[in-house]
């Protein structure tokens, strides 16, 4: 009996999440479905869904261009933060030297401006070196939000790791490189793939450095041609639409998210621990 | 006619004046995607066809603070990669330092003067008018019929019909009824509504063409009471967070009998799943108090040629052909765009097209202009200051004689004294 | 469990040498790429927060010492500004952390179509914040937006409440959406910590007579602490620098305005940049300092040992 109420709570609990994280996107779907007047309407599901909205989406501007460039940007962000951040991460969690705590503040600093101020001294680097309007130029610059993030989550990750099994392998002739990739790599799983995910996601949905590296339409990424839909005038909002695009961008996030999942929880198995 | 005859003429003179020399491509921004890109595409592309020239679109966010902060990155880089900017009514001063001088350059017989006034910093004519824009008030016909009230002269009277018919409509049934709805969120929109409500009771236009600030009078003051008393009684509080869309929004689906709004709204309110299609009527805005006059402030769009740019020349007549007589016939009819060359206000087809171009005309021609021009470069942070004292008054935070003593003194700061 | 005596196997043999030395090999991309693409950007704001610098004429200005920073901290538009962030920051980051918990805790449980549920709970965060932020809005709009609509028909409210518009109301809407479009980025790293915690570690407790509730705070909670430190604090340096929400919600009002709200407002509206530059730098105090109490007092520890 007992048991049974703690599970009827449970599924409630899960219910109220589903219910929290998901209306809204519903509601997006419902929006995307309907025409002119209906941002103004509240209906549980549309009358006559019509998938208009969607057609535009594409007709209007190159918007399948739009969503391999953000595919680009965002994969070649992620491919190269975690590149660097494992390997910064795997000195700065796993190696005693002095000045470890300082470089850490410092990477971390590099966060705590707001994006709008760095705005104007990227543009002259990118111009400087010659990427302006280009994809290359994006991922450059989004590597300032994304390294301090992946270094200081993976090395955290990379501390917790048991020192038992790095003195195994270093008994055994094994060069930093080799512990790093054949043994700590395996174990974090978990964490690569969530910030990986987590910077993907980032980098996909940046809008302010997107909207000012680039220029020409076949440059832009997916939130830029977004904000770029406009109606027949300045003021009007072309909410249908609009409410189409976002909903054709979530959807391969969600894709990756399930091919991924598995790997979001894996990690330590009782076995590895063992020393 | 003469005007058509120079666009030729200054077609073919560029036509055959550079067969030896290299074509060139020139970049123009003007809307994003959608029917006023595709608008300004056809434009562009005929000049292009033309001329030989090559002309590439580049988009930019609708938001028009976005498309300023874009703006000001590009040119403050001098970057070239923009020639001809589609410019706001207030940016003239902004951006100044960074557009061509059009004086000698330009054709502008013709053009609304205000405009012309507007568009010139310090005796430079920095950008050529393009499309013009001003308040309009929106009605709902069927309802001030059924209750037997004609459209509001003054904003009392419009104040009084709006609680009456409200009360009226509440009662039969529509608990969502409000009487009047406007742009009261703390942007730009503000300072446009408001500024109407001050121009209207004859309390000046914030800062005078001198430079001097004129905004802590008592006329001031009483047109910020009068709409400060609006607020949850024909007005929803939430009124304090509407933009344009919004106040459409609430409008557009019956439930206001007056809104405050752009020209752009009258295609979308007669749209087929509009429901108050056929029902809405437009006007000039109401007027404040006995000596008042109506007032309607001046928005629209302009072009302007980047200093920065290679192809100065070309880009000059680019900007000529858009905006010439022709062209802009062709735009009101196929977009409503509200065109800035007085005689189009009687050209059959454009009227046609615009039924209430003509009924508008000296609403149009008569706009009262932001003081973006004496201000210059620091219009920004007077607008800024000037639309959250409003939006003080508004909420109830504040006490109009107090919120414009307080704004006077920040806007003589700001403005060094009148000096700018 | 054998514990080596560490300061004779890492510090000073041959072998802790040479992986020093490779590790500072390990550290160079990432110092010289983060000094490539930051350094000149972050020094170039802090050197524009000593002059008069205006976007207009960005090669003439003169420089003026530190008489930006006596006008910011003298101007009270700023320290509403810094009111708002913190009590922003602060309410929606507890509230993301406990959800995030509770979220991650559900998510690791065995049960069936999890996997589904991990992709449900990201929606929030893999929509863009321009698009979600103005989602936000219609839904939340007096006359015709749902939440009103959801909420008088369950009998929750009276008549439809004007949410942004409220002086009180603004702030609060303007975290509920932080906390729907953030609380995913806590979840998923709470997952990936809770990851890290052996399961036999949660038998051996279970057979201790440990409950659930009792399990999380003297196992799990410990073992996640320092995970769920980093996971906080890049929450709170992204909600200490909220600048779109804000801004499509509730426009540029002083009521709700943050400190980078601010500083756009006076670095790009104003074109002000060298007293923008200023207020960049000045929120840059405030995060640092926030951060500064947070390593203190959570706990974290920068030079820790690993495996320990």
């Amino acid at each position: 009996m007992k048991r049974l109420a703690g599970r009827a709570a449970f599924f409630l609990l899960v219910l109220a999440i589903v219910a929290y994280t998901v209306f809204p996107f519903y509601w997006a779907v419902v929006s995307s479905l309907k025409g002119g007047s209906a941002l103004f309407s509240v209906e549980a599901w549309p009358s006559a869904p019509e998938w208009s909205n969607y057609v535009a989406v594409f007709q209007e501007q190159p918007f399948g261009r739009n969503i391999l460039n953000s595919v680009f940007v965002a994969g070649s962000v992620v491919a190269l933060s975690l590149f660097l951040g494992v390997t910064a991460a795997f000195a700065l969690g796993r190696v005693r030297f002095r000045g470890r705590a300082t470089l850490l503040l410092v990477i971390l600093g590099v966060s705590m401006f707001p994006q709008v101020a760095v705005l104007s001294g990227l543009f002259e680097l990118i111009r400087a070196l010659g990427l302006y309007n280009n994809l290359f130029g994006l991922t450059l610059s989004y590597l300032i939000f994304t390294l301090p993030f992946t270094v200081w989550v993976l090395t955290t990750y990379m501390r917790e790791l048991p020192v038992e099994l790095e003195e195994a392998a270093v008994m055994d002739g094994a060069s930093p490189f080799v512990v790093l990739t054949r043994i700590f790599l395996p174990l974090m799983g978990p964490a690569v793939v969530t910030t990986g995910l987590l910077a993907f996601i980032a980098a996909w949905n940046e809008f302010l450095f997107a909207l000012t590296f680039t220029l020409t339409d076949e440059m832009r990424t997916v939130p830029v041609a977004i904000a770029l839909i406009s109606g027949s005038s300045s003021f009007e909002l072309p909410w249908g639409r609009i409410m189409a695009a976002s909903v054709i961008v979530t959807v391969p996030l969600i894709a990756l998210v399930l091919v991924f999942q598995r790997r979001i929880v894996s990690g330590l198995t009782a076995g590895a621990v063992k020393g | 006619m003469r005007k058509i005859a120079t666009v030729l003429l200054g077609a073919i003179l560029a036509f055959s004046a550079n067969p030896a020399r290299a074509q060139v491509t020139l970049a123009i921004s003007c809307g994003a995607v959608g029917v006023e890109f595709q608008i300004c595409r056809e434009g562009a592309e005929a000049w292009a066809r033309e001329t030989g020239n090559t002309v590439t679109l580049v988009s930019t966010p609708s938001g028009s603070t976005e498309r300023l902060a874009l703006y000001q990155q590009l040119l403050s880089a001098r970057s070239a990669d923009i020639d001809v900017l589609q410019i706001d009514v207030v940016w003239p001063g902004t951006l100044a330092n960074h557009l061509l001088d059009l004086k000698e350059r330009a054709d502008t017989d013709g053009v609304f003067p205000a405009l012309i006034a507007n568009n010139t910093v310090e005796g430079r004519l920095v950008a050529v008018p393009w499309f013009t824009n001003a308040g309009v008030l929106y009605y709902r016909r069927d309802l001030l019929e059924r209750h037997n009230r004609p459209v509001p002269e003054s904003w009392a009277d419009l104040a009084e019909t709006a609680q009456l018919i409200m009360q009226a409509e509440r009662e039969a049934g529509n608990t969502r009824m409000w009487g009047y709805v406007f742009q009261g969120r703390a942007y730009e929109g503000l300072t446009v509504n408001a500024l109407e409500w001050v121009a209207s009771h004859g309390g000046g236009s914030i800062v005078e063409a001198d430079g001097q600030v004129s905004i802590n009078n008592p006329e001031a003051a009483a047109a910020l009471a009068l709409a400060a008393s609006w607020i949850g009684t024909i007005s929803p509080p939430g009124v304090l967070n509407y933009a344009e869309e919004e106040a459409r929004g609430a409008f557009q689906s019956g439930n206001a009998v007056y809104m405050r709004n752009w020209p752009y709204a009258w295609p979308l309110l007669n749209a087929e799943d509009s429901a108050v299609r056929g029902q809405v009527g437009v006007a000039v805005l109401p007027r404040g108090g006995a000596e008042g006059r109506p007032v309607a402030t001046l928005g629209g769009e302009q072009l302007a040629v980047s200093r920065y740019s290679r192809h100065p020349e070309e880009a000059v007549a680019l900007v000529r052909y858009l905006t010439s007589q022709a062209e802009q016939k062709r735009r009101a009819i196929a977009g409503g765009f509200n065109p800035t060359i007085s005689a189009l206000y009687q050209d059959a087809e454009v009227l046609a097209a615009n039924p209430f171009f003509g009924d508008l005309y000296e609403t149009f021609v008569n706009a009262v202009a932001r003081p973006s021009g004496v201000t210059g470069g620091r219009y920004n942070q007077v607008s800024a200051e000037f639309w959250n004292a409003v939006h003080a008054v508004l909420s109830g935070q504040s006490e109009p004689a107090a919120a414009l003593s307080r704004l006077d003194r920040n806007l003589r700061r700001i403005g060094r004294n009148g000096r700018w | 469990m054998v514990v080596p005596p560490e300061r004779a196997l890492v510090v000073s043999s041959p072998l802790a040498r040479q992986k020093r030395r490779t590790a500072w090999l390990f550290l160079a991309p990432v110092l010289l790429t983060l000094a490539g693409i930051a350094g000149w950007p972050l020094a170039r704001t802090i050197w524009f927060s000593l002059t008069d610098a205006r976007l207009d004429a960005l090669d003439s200005f003169d420089f003026v010492g530190l008489e930006n920073y006596q006008f910011l901290l003298t101007d009270p538009d700023w320290w509403v500004a810094v009111r708002n962030t913190l009590v922003f920051a602060g309410i929606s980051v507890t509230l993301e952390t406990l959800l995030g918990i509770i979220i991650a805790l559900v998510l690791n449980a065995r049960m069936r179509g999890r996997g589904m549920l991990r992709a449900a709970m990201l929606i929030p965060w893999a929509i863009p914040t321009v698009v979600s932020a103005q989602m936000w809005g219609w839904m939340l709009h007096d006359q015709y937006g749902v939440i009103n609509e959801i909420l008088v028909w369950l009998g929750l409210i009276a008549e439809p409440v004007a949410w942004t518009a409220g002086h009180g109301t603004a702030l609060a809407a303007v975290i509920a959406v932080d906390v729907w479009k953030t609380t995913p980025f806590l979840a998923l790293l709470t997952l990936a910590a809770l990851q890290l915690v052996p399961e036999e570690l949660h038998e051996a407790a279970e057979i201790d007579g440990l409950g659930p509730v009792g399990r999380f705070f003297r196992i799990t909670l410990p073992l996640i602490w320092p995970a769920l430190m980093v996971a906080i604090i890049f929450r709170t340096l992204d909600a200490l620098r909220v600048f779109d929400l804000m801004y499509v919600l509730t426009g540029n009002s002083r009521a709700t305005a943050s400190m980078s709200v601010y500083a756009r407002q006076q670095l790009v509206d104003f074109q002000d940049v060298g007293y923008g530059s200023a207020a960049a730098t000045g929120l840059f105090l405030v995060i640092a300092l926030v951060t500064a109490l947070f390593i203190t007092f959570g706990r974290v520890r920068l030079g820790a040992e690993p495996g320990r």
